[in-house]
Order: structure tokens, then C-alpha cells, then sequence
């Protein structure tokens, strides 16, 4: 067993790197992902390990990037293409929702597209709003797409040598405040793959189930780990793949607990966590429920810029904290 | 019925290769015929795009190809489709949605693909297989293959944002791309002397750093001579050319066009100029063929047609059991 420390950067660098190593037919594309490194130093020093010709600098021009990738995707090759801030996906989106997740459909099957596109997203940076969503929602709402939000840097390595495995279009939602922190768990060395659409049980607790994504399972690891020291014993569930969702875990938790807590950082409306309610809701596992679910999300405002404003806008710990005791306290 | 045998080289070079580019026009031109047909009667379903008068474009661009050579289409993309080998009676049994259909119905007239013939698909969103012919266009380059890609789009794509995109992307990387526009001179409703502030389409070429040519999208001939000049500059690693195919669509946009947009005597003018008389005088007149010889050629076409229309017509229709399974390709152990 390793005990590498690695934060997510590193994590994902080596990821690509061991499926660089592996497939001829893998390379970067994006903005700034050669000798800059990337933007948050994602790619780092593949550039001068790979060469220029699989770590491709390009222009600003998202669609045509996305639209290069689709178009290399389909004649043989892997491309992991890279997009600056999830953001700027909006530029990309006739390429990703319109071309790329419909085409093994629409076409009848005679082609596939196997092109992993991974984007930073998420607040906490002070870039405001055109640089801080969470847009989940927007991709795990397009049949055709794979959608994978990691949450530490030993998931992030073995879903994406999953993803870039894939022969399917995926999307892969990094947040960026996760880049420069190690994890809680060390990351193996080998190129171990981590299966898309399996939910990880985080812990296990009785008393309540937290289902979170993302950034959101650290923030609700430290409050059950704070609880834990009260009596208030949690399951913590990463759903990791949000599209394909894997709830059978998220059924057999509440049946134990009997309480649901879900937490994201994006907005509330329409937002992915009110999938993991509406499934809840039809399942013979709401009739286990003893409390109503709670669903802590995001403010439906765009993210704000001054540092107070824009830590109201997203859970923080101490919402959890509170949302957490809540439940537990006043439905026994 | 399988593909036709595609035939590369110069329309008049011998009296074979006129004889394909006269069928494959005649092809082009008798399945929109049929496909009019079909829906006039009721029989098919949703939407068409019609490319009657359009036939010499995607006829004389794809006998400068091999059959790896790839191309991504429009939604007027029928021509393009035939002109690179697809099987008439797949296409004609795509648009009445059965399962022997390329797409198995689930696609319909704006998405047939053919691996075989490498058509990379046609496209439903006006721009939309541009950047994608760049990115197999750096495959290509990437694995040296050494094969070309060729994007058909109409004068309309060229004020899209990918047609920027991906002609800058080419151009910076050199790729074996071709950028084929049919200047049809309509984008639906909106003319070209509305939608740009240039007469010439060709002159966009120059602010991307790429050649480009203007050529009678009615003339066979013309269009494969300068056809062969860019597939030899994108062979040779020089990068992506601009052709500017000036040719018209007879019928409207889709089935709900009126045609208010423009006068019946401007849709005569151009009738005028319809691109297989032209071809069939002069190939006659060069004795390349004879007068019988292009009729018969008319004349296969028309039962390849019926042919693939009546084999069609009795195939099982699409079944909606498999749709979920559809959705993903499977993930292989």
C-alpha cells in the first residue's frame, strides 16, 4: 500500500500521463496546456515529456477546440481536451451536447465518440461570476453525456483513466479549490482504474446519510468527523459519476438511517442534487425515511465577487453543521 | 445493394469516369426526386433539404477522393452522401425510418453517416461538422495517414462562429482539411447580399492565411480540376484550401418554403443552368459518350432508385425496444 500524498493536480497529471504512456492515440489539447502548463498547472510539465505534438497549445476558440476534439475522437484518436473554466463551455456547447453526446445515438451507432473534456469549475477564488459555476446540471441533463465530479485526488486518477478508457463522451467537472490540496487517502501508484458510475459509502454512520459532491464531501467530512465526537454517527456517500447515478447505496444508507441530508455547491433550481431527491422520492426506500430530506445548495444568484459575498452564496461547513444536527435532532 | 464503386480522377479523362460523373449526378438528382416524391405522398415523415441543381459540387469534390478520405456534410446533405459511395437503399430506408436504415431511424435525412465511405455524418446545425472535419483532419496529421477531410457547408455556415474557429484552426496547424462551400447563394430566407458585406466568399480566405478559389459549383469539371489542386496541397502538408462553389437550390429550404424570398425568374435563370445537360452535351460532344450512352446512364440511375425505394418501402420498421440501449456505446471489458 502507498502513502503518496498527491493533491488533485498531481493526481490527474499522472493520471493522463499513464494513459499517455499507455495509447498512442491519447493527447491534450487546450488552452495554455503547453509550456504555461495549464491555467491552474494541470498538465505541468507534460509539455516538455510529450512534446508539442500531444500537448497541443491552442487559440481561444472553444467550439473549434471541442469541435477538433469530436472530429479526432472519430477518426481514432483520444483526445482529453481541456477548457480553461467550465464557464467558457457555453462557447463549446453546440460541440458537446449537440455533436458530440448525440452522435453514436443519431447516428445509428456507426460512430462513437471517446473524448474526455475536463474544466475547472466552482467558487471560492474571488473570480466572480463568469468564472465560478458549477454547471453540472447542464451536462447530466443531455442523454448521451457522462458527467464525473471527483472530490480527492485518488478518485479524480482512477476516474479518469476510466473516462479516458471510456468510448463515450465525458465530462469531467474539477474544482479548483481541490487542485492544490492532498487528500485524505493516499494515492496508489498503479494505474488502477476506478469504475464510472459506482457511489463511494465515504463512512458509515446510523444516524444519518449525507449524499454531496465534489467539493462538498470534504465540507461534510469535517462535519461528521465534529459530530462524530457528539454521539451523531453519519454516512457520507460521493456519488462520483453523476451521469450514470448509482442511488443503490444512497437506498440502503437511508434504510439504516432514516434521514437524508444532500448538499452541492451550484445553485438550488434545477439543480443535479434535486435528481438524488426525485429518485429517493420513487424508491421503496422513502418509506424508511423519518424526516423530510434536506437539500442544502448553492443561493439561485450568480456567484459574487467580494470574498463575504461569495462565501454566502455556497454551503459552508457550518451549514452542513447545522442542516446536520437539525435532522437529526428533530425527527427521532 | 452495395455502394457503387467510386471512380477517382478527372470527369473527361476517360469515357469510364464520365460515365460515373454523369451517374452520380443522375443518382444525386433522382433520389431527391424520389425523396420529394415520398413526402408529397405522405410517406415520409419530419423534414427534407433538397440539393436539386446542386449535383455537380459534392460529384466532381468527391472523385478527387479516395474512399478513406473523409468528409462531414449538412443538412442538405443527400448529394454528399451519394457522391461518396453511400448505399441508396440504406439512405432511402433511413428516411423512412426503418431498421436497415444507416441510422436504424433513429437519425433520419440530417444524420446519415457511412464509415465505409468515410462520411463522417451530415449535420443538423448550420456549421456544426466544420470543426469537427479539423479535428479528423489532425488525426490525420497526427497518425500521418496522409488522408484528407473535406467539410461541404453553404454560404450560411460561413457567418457561424465555427466556421471561424475551425478554418483558424486549420490554417495554424496545416491540416489536410478542405473547406467546401456550396454558395447556393440562400441561407433559408436570407440572401447572400444581406448576410455578408462582400460579394466574394472567397475573400474571407485571405484574413485566415488560406487559399482560396472560386469554381462553377455547376460544372463537374471545374470543380474536380480545382478539387484536385487543393487535395494535393492538403497531401502535401500545405494545409487547408478554400473552395467557393458558386451554384443555386431549385427547390425551397425544406418542405415548408414558399419561396417569397426570391423571383421565379431568377429560380428559371438558374434551371438554365443545370449542371448534367452541360455535362452530358459536352461529353457527347467529345465523344466520350455516346447520346444513347448517356441516356442509359439517366436511365440506370432512375432504377437504382426505384430499386432501393421499393426494397425500402417492404424493410421492418424501427423498433423503439432498443432505444435506451442505444443511447452509449458499451464499455468493452
Amino acid at each position: 500500500m502507498s502513502d503518496r500524498m498527491l493533491t488533485m493536480a498531481e493526481a490527474i497529471r499522472e493520471a493522463m500521463s499513464i494513459a499517455f504512456d499507455e495509447r498512442p492515440e491519447v493527447f491534450l489539447l487546450g488552452e495554455d496546456v503547453g509550456i504555461y502548463g495549464g491555467a491552474f498547472g494541470v498538465s505541468g510539465d507534460m509539455y516538455h515529456r510529450y512534446g508539442a505534438e500531444r500537448v497541443l497549445d491552442t487559440p481561444i476558440a472553444e467550439l473549434g477546440i471541442v469541435g477538433a476534439a469530436v472530429g479526432a475522437a472519430l477518426s481514432g484518436m483520444r483526445p482529453i481536451v481541456e477548457i480553461q473554466f467550465s464557464d467558457f463551455t457555453a462557447q463549446a456547447m453546440d460541440q458537446i451536447a449537440n455533436q458530440a453526446a448525440k452522435i453514436h445515438f443519431m447516428l445509428g451507432g456507426a460512430l462513437h465518440v471517446p473524448m474526455v473534456l475536463r474544466t475547472p469549475q466552482g467558487s471560492g477564488t474571488g473570480a466572480a461570476a463568469q468564472h465560478s459555476q458549477n454547471l453540472e446540471p447542464w451536462f447530466a441533463s443531455v442523454p448521451g453525456l457522462k458527467v464525473v465530479v471527483p472530490s480527492n485526488p485518488a478518485d479524480a486518477k482512477g476516474l479518469l483513466l476510466s473516462s479516458i478508457d471510456d468510448p463515450n463522451p465525458v465530462i469531467f467537472l474539477e474544482h479548483k479549490l481541490l487542485y492544490k490540496i492532498p487528500g485524505r487517502e493516499p494515492v496508489p501508484e498503479g494505474s488502477e482504474r476506478i469504475p464510472l458510475g459506482v457511489s463511494k459509502v465515504v463512512r458509515e454512520g446510523k444516524d444519518l446519510t449525507i449524499v454531496a459532491t465534489g467539493i462538498m464531501v470534504n465540507k461534510a467530512w469535517e462535519v461528521c468527523e465534529k459530530l462524530s465526537t457528539e454521539g451523531i454517527s453519519i454516512t457520507l456517500i460521493d456519488p462520483r459519476t453523476i451521469s450514470p447515478l448509482d442511488m443503490q447505496p444512497v437506498y440502503e444508507s437511508v434504510d439504516k438511517t432514516g434521514r437524508l441530508l444532500v448538499v452541492q455547491e451550484g445553485p438550488a433550481q434545477a439543480g443535479f442534487i434535486n435528481e438524488v431527491i426525485a429518485q429517493m422520492a420513487g424508491s421503496a426506500s422513502f418509506g424508511s425515511l423519518i424526516a423530510p430530506i434536506k437539500r442544502l445548495a448553492g443561493m439561485n444568484i450568480p456567484i459574487p465577487y467580494a470574498p463575504q459575498l461569495e462565501k454566502a452564496a455556497v454551503p459552508q461547513i457550518e451549514d452542513i453543521e447545522i442542516a446536520a444536527r437539525e435532522i437529526v435532532k428533530n425527527w427521532r | 445493394m452495395s455502394a457503387h464503386p467510386l471512380i477517382m480522377g478527372h470527369p473527361t479523362s476517360s469515357p469510364e469516369h464520365a460515365r460515373h460523373a454523369l451517374l452520380y449526378m443522375w443518382r444525386i438528382r433522382k433520389f431527391e426526386e424520389a425523396v420529394e416524391d415520398l413526402f408529397g405522398r405522405g410517406m415520409m415523415h419530419g423534414t427534407m433539404h433538397l440539393s436539386i441543381g446542386q449535383e455537380a459540387s459534392p460529384t466532381g469534390m468527391c472523385m478527387a477522393l479516395t474512399l478513406q478520405d473523409q468528409i462531414t456534410s449538412t443538412h442538405r446533405g443527400h448529394g454528399h452522401c451519394i457522391a461518396k459511395g453511400a448505399d441508396l437503399t440504406r439512405m432511402i430506408a433511413e428516411l423512412l425510418g426503418k431498421e436497415i436504415g444507416y441510422c436504424g431511424g433513429r437519425g433520419g435525412s440530417m444524420h446519415i453517416a457511412d464509415v465505409e465511405t468515410g462520411n463522417l455524418g451530415a449535420n443538423g446545425v448550420v456549421g456544426g461538422g466544420i470543426p469537427i472535419a479539423a479535428g479528423a483532419a489532425l488525426a490525420s496529421k497526427m497518425t500521418k495517414k496522409g488522408t484528407v477531410v473535406v467539410s461541404f457547408f453553404g454560404d450560411g455556415a460561413m457567418n457561424e462562429g465555427a466556421f471561424h474557429e475551425a478554418a483558424n484552426l486549420a490554417a495554424i496547424w496545416k491540416l489536410p482539411l478542405i473547406l467546401f462551400c456550396e454558395n447556393n447563394k440562400y441561407g433559408m430566407s436570407s440572401s447572400t447580399e444581406k448576410a455578408f458585406a462582400i460579394d466574394n466568399l472567397a475573400e474571407r480566405g485571405k484574413g485566415y492565411g488560406i487559399p482560396a478559389v472560386n469554381v462553377d459549383g455547376n460544372d463537374v469539371i471545374d470543380v474536380y480540376e480545382q478539387a484536385e489542386i487543393a487535395v494535393k496541397r492538403a497531401q502535401a502538408g500545405e494545409g487547408p484550401t478554400l473552395i467557393i462553389a458558386e451554384t443555386y437550390r431549385w427547390k425551397g429550404h425544406s418542405r415548408s418554403d414558399k419561396n417569397l424570398y426570391r423571383t421565379k425568374e431568377e429560380i428559371e435563370e438558374w434551371r438554365e443552368l443545370d449542371p448534367i445537360p452541360k455535362f452530358t452535351a459536352k461529353v457527347i460532344k467529345s465523344k466520350l459518350l455516346s447520346k444513347e450512352e448517356c441516356e442509359a446512364i439517366a436511365q440506370e440511375a432512375t432504377d437504382a432508385i426505384i430499386a432501393a425505394v421499393n426494397e425500402s418501402v417492404k424493410a421492418k420498421p424501427a423498433d423503439p425496444a432498443g432505444l435506451l440501449e442505444a443511447v452509449f456505446k458499451k464499455v468493452s471489458a
